[in-house]
């Protein structure tokens, strides 16, 4: 109970750090925050020279919305993706790079992963408004189902900030968890259809004689659930089937148990080990 | 936890892993078994002490005694293995100034970011914003970013904020006494006010003389564990008489020592008027500073020299035999140098003296022996307290004549 009078009373020092993220960013910089809108363009611009003259993979047509566009499509996986990898990455840093203030102030340690991801959160919901405009521009009419988004998004966030919780603590003991995550995620990447459509991946493979059911254990992957519930509410315009959310914000609500649970174990000698 | 008490420090241990090779790379986790091989190391052990609500609390101690950690752990940033710490109201430590500075924020959004790190609300920051500023000096510089200050504007800003926190419990680290001399002095009010505010105080401090003045009780450990709990002034004292009780602390904390050895010096005694040997003098009391060498080979010209510094680190005066017509002439065997001062004219506090035998060019050291020998001058004549000298002076009164 104690705990959580201290998370509620540290509710304006992590806005303040946040906004501190969130200002050193682009600060020194001459085009400052307009950085933000400009690096979701010029992902979508890169992404449509890319795909529509070398790599020529067919999209999928969105159902119901009709759209037929693979730059729009990446970008709707992508941007949760972004969310993620990103998050994980700076969410590793935020307790070490913070060394002076763990050694010198005492306030819950938490803040410092959850404003991290904050910060990164502000960033996501400025590239969907970027992607929600380009999508209305090209005809699908995303408004409505804005709120489903952010619900979606939240459930990531939840998600996020249990990783991100995990590996901060993680990091502090074993500096190249950084090293091994990089692996991870790049593997991650490739493991859910971002670059490319789910029906590229077959029902069965074959190992080695032995016949394994790879779509279904694809499937498992809680990335793939993310990526396609995404798409399901951007996309093609569609309620995300029950299961999936549910699925979904199950992984999430796990995560950050274990996240918050394991910090809390190893929160006790940051300030000696850090 | 009692009525009246702001901490309770309830038998407390707090263990330090001490690594011989860290276990920072999983493969070395791997290959050496789960485990790194450290030592344990018990910074504070079996510590209890209660610190009285409204009460200025002093802790001291040699380097490494825990007085540092023991702060640490009321502040909640060590979390200790055995014991219980509780405190009533909301605790600042002020262990460093301007943790969390971001360098590219202008001063004003760092007030801000540094006053919600320790503990203040957006209005309560706003509502001592221009205090904050105008105690900093910094009204001209306050939209500047913080990457341009000088290092001192820095820590006034920092200070400032630190100060204007407010809380029921301020932890003071002695980081605080860093700064000029007009700095300290408005460190000191302002720890005045506080303290007649009602506020309870803990401060770790090497300044005995502060925590004599400031504090109303003490605590005093040793290698982590308590030695003495009482009123302040008694122990300081007894912090002082178990000091000078092994000697002259020769090989003490401070005794850092480095020569090349030809001519050592043995031994570092403060005489008084019938020369004795004591560790405690009076301001205005004749004394005399005896360095006592010992030369392996005859030496030509050695130049003997010493030096006095509070306990803060400030240099106070460096006399040498070289600058005043060279005694002695040369030096084979044993023997001793004296430093004769009829008036001793430092004010009430705590010195450390240095002393050292150079070669005739003062370029190569035989024996350097870096605050070696400390001692307290007390109150005497004249009775001044401010700054570190008294100037030995008369104040006379007298009306224009005509």
């Amino acid at each position: 109970m104690a705990r959580l009078a201290e998370y509620a009373d540290a509710r304006e020092l992590t806005w303040n750090l946040t906004l501190r993220e969130l200002r050193g960013r682009y600060k020194r910089s001459v085009l400052g925050w307009t950085w933000s809108l400009l690096n979701p363009l010029s992902t979508v611009l890169v992404f449509s020279v890319v795909f529509k003259f070398f790599l020529k993979i067919e999209p999928p047509v969105g159902d119901p919305s009709g759209l037929h566009n693979f730059a729009l499509f990446l970008l709707c996986g992508l941007v949760a993706w972004n969310y993620l990898s990103n998050g994980m990455n700076a969410s590793m840093d935020s307790l070490v790079s913070n060394r002076n203030l763990i050694e010198k102030v005492y306030f819950p340690r938490e803040i410092l992963v959850v404003s991290t991801v904050m910060s990164l959160l502000v960033s996501l919901l400025i590239e969907l408004a970027v992607l929600a405009v380009i999508l209305l521009i090209v005809g699908n009419m995303v408004i409505p189902w804005i709120p489903i988004a952010l619900v979606v998004v939240a459930i990531q966030t939840l998600f996020v900030l249990g990783i991100g919780l995990l590996l901060s603590v993680l990091n502090v003991y074993f500096r190249d968890v950084k090293h091994l995550m990089a692996i991870v995620l790049q593997a991650l990447f490739y493991s859910a259809p971002i670059v490319y459509p789910m029906s590229l991946v077959p029902e069965k493979a074959d190992l080695f004689g032995w016949v394994i059911p790879l779509r279904t254990i694809y499937e498992l992957n809680p990335l793939v659930t993310l990526v396609e519930t995404y798409r399901d509410v951007l996309y093609d315009l569609r309620f995300p089937p029950v299961g999936d959310v549910a699925y979904l914000l199950a992984w999430s609500v796990g995560v950050f148990a274990v996240g918050l649970w394991v910090f809390n174990r190893l929160d006790g000698r940051l300030a000696e080990e850090v | 936890m009692s009525a009246g008490s702001a901490i309770v420090v309830d038998d407390v241990s707090k263990r330090f892993r001490l690594y011989h090779e860290r276990n920072r790379s999983l493969k070395a986790a791997f290959l050496r078994g789960r485990r790194a091989r450290y030592e344990e190391f018990w910074a504070l052990s079996d510590v209890s002490l209660e610190v009285a609500d409204g009460a200025t609390f002093g802790l001291i101690g040699e380097n490494g005694s825990g007085k540092s950690t023991l702060l640490k752990c009321m502040a909640k940033i060590l979390r200790p293995e055995k014991g219980s710490i509780t405190s009533r109201g909301r605790i600042s430590a002020l262990l460093e100034l301007g943790a969390g500075f971001h360098p590219e924020l202008s001063g004003r959004e760092n007030v801000f970011l540094n006053g919600s790190i320790l503990g203040l609300s957006k209005r309560q920051v706003t509502q001592r914003f221009d205090e904050i500023v105008d105690f900093a000096g910094l009204e001209h510089f306050i939209d500047t970013p913080v990457k341009n200050y000088s290092s001192g504007m820095y820590v006034r800003l920092g200070f400032s904020v630190a100060i204007n926190v407010d809380p029921d419990i301020l932890l003071v680290d002695e980081v605080l006494a860093v700064g000029d001399a007009d700095f300290q002095r408005k460190c000191m009010e302002k720890f005045a006010d506080l303290k007649a505010k009602g506020n309870t105080i803990v401060l770790v401090s090497h300044g005995l003389e502060s925590v004599r003045n400031l504090c109303d009780e003490a605590a005093h450990l040793e290698h982590g564990q308590l030695r003495r709990l009482g009123p302040a002034a008694d122990v300081v004292d007894d912090y002082l008489g178990a000091v000078y009780a092994g000697g002259q602390r020769q090989d003490g904390d401070h005794g850092m020592r480095w020569g090349s050895g030809e001519a050592r010096l043995e031994r570092l005694e403060l005489l008084d008027a019938s020369d004795q040997p004591v560790k405690r003098t009076r301001t205005g009391d004749s004394v005399t500073f005896r360095l006592h060498y010992a030369a392996e080979e005859r030496i030509e010209a050695p130049v003997f020299g010493m030096a006095l510094h509070t306990i803060e680190g400030m240099h106070v005066t460096g006399p040498n035999t070289r600058d005043s017509s060279g005694i002695p002439k040369e030096i084979d065997g044993g023997g001793f140098v004296d430093l004769r001062v009829d008036r001793l004219l430092l004010v009430p506090g705590t010195y450390d003296l240095t002393a050292a035998i150079y070669d005739s060019t003062l370029t190569h050291p035989f024996d350097y022996r870096y605050r070696a020998f400390r001692f307290d001058v007390e109150p005497g004549d004249p009775r001044e307290e401010h700054g570190v000298m008294s100037l030995g002076g008369f104040w006379t009164a007298g009306t224009p004549t005509h």
